[in-house]
């Protein structure tokens, strides 16, 4: 089942084409990932989803379309809702672990205390961070570490109810331990959810990853089975990328 | 013989004398801080602060200026504080450079070159006379009010370009629309940056003499409403000092008006250094 | 739909600056230009100010007012210049952090506070040890260079901070000292900053009036030597607005325009040399 279709995507800032003509689906349910080197365009394939290359004064041109409905006919506010985006480094708002929490449910309506309350306690526990925080939620969420912070991001976006997240190099400043734990959230998460991960680690990819895309220079080159890509691309340059000859 | 001096010594000779021009710089500035406070500090009293001015000021205290002071100054603040605030919030937030940044960015500065007299002038033909508000707190604190606007805008505008892009991108993707944005991220990140603006207008309209005497006027009575005419602190010591009225008395309100001076800028200080240790 | 509302009523209040400049602008030249074109340039422009006789020359206040600024840019832009260099280069973190509020803290001082230190100190030291009445253009000269010190530093001084490290390392690196590297290098890069620091300290300086009507003494006459009695623009505008009518009033207003118009001057310079954007 098609969660996202993107049809003849452009996108542009100013001059500069940072995606040309991409069209690919999304299934739902599925782990996509995205590789490919830097200014491939990887990161406004993401914020052309949730359409916030808006706040950066780019342009786009082409379709995308979420579970049928063209998503510049959705109110945007909602829109940004349902395609949660997690960014590279975790960038938590001031304030404590709670108001943290609440803030993205709290733009979309209005919450009882004790709603509210289940909404956090849901999303952290989802996210593999109730444990750790929830004697102390009224601290200030600067507090956690770098790994806990990014879960954090990634239980915010949880608690809007989104149904499409979006992760762009969620695990780039992290260490390996608390990367694995992200990928194991990942993982249990998917039943419910569908992920794209844009990753520049390959190997990310290809752990957690159902199907794989390769952007170059904001064209997408491939995009198949993970291991496919990983064993059998069809594309020589995407063969080079896999084997570290650029990139 | 040719006498040169070499570059180490020039060096020395340089940095001697520019240690010793800040010197006197700093000295100058203690030097009337402490003048003032010399002579003033004892004509301090309960009494002097809450009592009224007789006989043209050369007895009682300063009570009536004190009030005049703070109604004009609250005025001034309460009008300029959400015009400086929200003009920055639209500079930073709405304008991507183009010819609407740049007329009111222009609007900005130069309002805040024009010199105290000019608003004076402004604000007794416009206030006083045209809308008839005669002379008055309203007047008086309409016409400052116009000259702190610059102060808040450049202040707000620094600290809210001072918020993290992330902090909106957070927001945005968390499905939060501009002006959620700007309320729940950005004014409440830059709030301590923002305060400094308004503590520095609130420190120049008390400290203000020209624009003041010709709109709030100097009547000595203790004002019962917004269209009382009042003589604020600075306008009284001008008085006073000018006119040789009394000179103890022009003392004691000079420290009084320099204690506020220094609590207003220290706060400011304060606040500006725990926002630029967070962010910069 | 709110945030349409929020971005229409904000666009209102941004333009709250420019909309009360237009408003400064048209209330002043409507008072006083009439009144210019009444009488004439030439009128105007002559030394002869005796507004209840039909005499509105405001030339001798122009030429006081040039005076005071003269004198107070020679005493505010070496020490000022002194003050920013020191802090920006030859200060230690803790040391900036110290001084720069400090001096800062100059510019709060209500200007009639510096008008009192002058009546006090100043015009009496003056009188004992030079001559003449001690109200001067020189008493003036050194109240308002102190008062436009702020101005100056805190320009000059960002204008210094902005060079790139990069200059002063390369310039170290080829054994320059110090204050080579200052004179030579930082200076010149600095040079639109620090003018832009001058100009806007001499906008202070034509427009500060408290302080210079304390002390300088405001006789009605060009000033022969630096310690006559001189009376600037600003000085006669504050002394005289109070019970003017008519004409006289008038005469006032147009005298305001003029100095607004050298203000407005001043500030477009200073904006073109800063380049903001």
């Amino acid at each position: 089942m098609i969660k996202v279709a993107i049809k003849n995507l452009s996108l542009f800032y100013d001059t500069i084409q940072a995606l040309k003509n991409i069209s690919l689906n999304v299934e739902k349910n599925e782990i996509l990932g995205v590789v490919g080197p830097a200014n491939s365009g990887k990161s406004s394939f993401l914020r052309a989803l949730n359409r916030l290359y808006e706040i950066d004064y780019a342009r786009i041109s082409g379709t995308i379309v979420l579970d049928d409905t063209d998503i510049f006919t959705i109110p945007i506010n909602d829109l940004r809702r349902r395609v949660g985006l997690i960014f590279a480094t975790p960038v938590v708002l001031p304030g404590s672990i709670h108001k943290n929490m609440s803030y993205g449910p709290k733009l979309h309506r209005k919450l009882k205390e004790s709603e509210l309350d289940e909404i956090i306690f849901n999303a952290l526990s989802a996210a593999n961070l109730w444990e750790e925080v929830k004697d102390r939620l009224k601290d200030s969420a600067a507090t956690l570490s770098g790994g806990q912070q990014q879960r954090l991001c990634i239980a915010r976006t949880l608690a809007m109810g989104p149904e499409v997240i979006m992760m762009d190099e969620p695990c780039s400043g992290l260490d390996p331990i608390s990367t694995a734990k992200i990928e194991a959230t990942m993982l249990e998460l998917k039943e419910k959810y569908t992920f794209i991960l844009v990753t520049n680690n390959t190997k990310q990819a290809a752990r957690v990853a159902n199907r794989t895309a390769f952007f170059l220079s904001g064209e997408l080159i491939e995009i198949d089975k993970t291991e496919k890509i990983f064993t059998n691309p069809a594309d020589s340059r995407t063969d080079g990328y896999i084997r570290g000859k650029f990139g | 013989m040719t006498f040169r001096i070499g570059p180490r010594t020039n060096q020395i000779i340089a940095y001697s004398i520019l240690l010793l021009m800040t010197l006197i710089t700093v000295v100058v500035l203690f030097f009337i801080i402490g003048y003032v406070f010399k002579n003033g500090v004892g004509q301090l009293s309960l009494e002097f602060l809450t009592d009224k001015t007789r006989n043209m000021g050369k007895e009682g205290g300063i009570f009536p200026s004190i009030l005049g002071t703070f109604f004009v100054t609250i005025f001034a603040i309460v009008i300029a504080t959400p015009l400086g605030i929200g003009s920055a919030v639209y500079l930073v937030e709405y304008t991507r450079g183009g010819l609407i940044h740049r007329i009111i960015s222009f609007g900005a500065d130069c309002l805040a070159g024009v010199p105290s007299i000019i608003y004076g002038l402004f604000g007794f033909i416009f206030f006083v006379i045209t809308l008839n508000l005669g002379w008055s707190i309203i007047s008086g604190g309409l016409t400052l009010a116009v000259m702190i606007i610059p102060t808040i805008i450049r202040t707000t505008e620094e600290a809210i370009k001072a918020v993290p892009h992330s902090y909106r991108e957070i927001s945005y993707s968390l499905g939060g629309g501009k002006l959620d944005t700007i309320l729940k991220v950005v004014l409440p990140t830059s709030l301590p940056g923002i305060l400094t603006g308004v503590i520095l207008g609130i420190g120049r309209a008390v400290g203000e003499t020209a624009a003041v005497i010709f709109t709030a006027g100097s009547s000595l009575g203790i004002p019962t409403s917004a269209f009382s005419s009042t003589r604020t602190l600075a306008v009284h010591f001008y008085i006073l000092a000018r006119e040789g009225i009394s000179m103890p008395k022009a003392y004691g309100t000079a420290t009084v008006l320099i204690i506020i001076i220094l609590l207003v800028n220290f706060i400011a200080y304060r606040l500006m250094h725990r926002f630029m240790e967070r962010y910069y | 739909m709110k945030d349409k509302i929020a971005e229409k009523l904000l666009l209102f209040i941004a333009f709250s600056a420019i909309f009360s400049l237009l408003l400064i602008t048209f209330f002043i030249f409507q008072q006083g230009i009439p009144l210019i074109f009444k009488i004439g340039l030439g009128n105007f422009f002559s030394t002869h100010w005796a507004p209840t006789r039909g005499h509105f020359g405001i030339l001798s206040m122009i030429i006081g007012s040039l005076m005071v600024t003269t004198g107070a840019l020679v005493v505010g832009i070496p020490f000022g210049l002194a003050c920013a260099i020191f802090l920006a280069e030859f200060s230690s973190p803790v040391v900036q952090k110290t001084l720069k509020p400090i001096i800062e803290l100059l510019a709060g001082i209500p200007s009639v506070v510096y008008g009192f230190i002058g009546i006090v100190i100043l015009v009496p030291f003056i009188r004992e040890h030079f001559g003449g009445p001690g109200f001067s253009v020189l008493a003036a000269s050194i109240i308002l260079g102190v008062m436009i010190l702020p101005t100056i530093v805190s320009i000059s001084y960002d204008a210094l901070m902005a060079v790139p490290n990069t200059y002063r390392e390369g310039s170290y690196a080829v054994g320059a000292t110090k204050w080579q590297t200052v004179r030579m290098l930082l200076m010149p890069a600095a040079r639109s900053g620090i003018v832009a620091g001058i100009i806007l300290g001499m906008g202070r300086a034509i427009g500060e009036t408290m302080a210079v009507i304390m002390i300088a003494g405001n006789a009605l006459k060009i000033p022969h030597s630096i310690l006559d009695s001189v009376r600037t623009l600003t000085s006669t505008l504050a002394l005289e607005l109070g019970y003017a009518t008519g004409d006289h009033r008038a005469a006032l207003f147009a005298c305001g325009s003029f100095l607004f118009l050298i203000i407005i001057l001043l500030n477009i310079i200073a904006i073109k040399i800063t380049g903001r954007k």
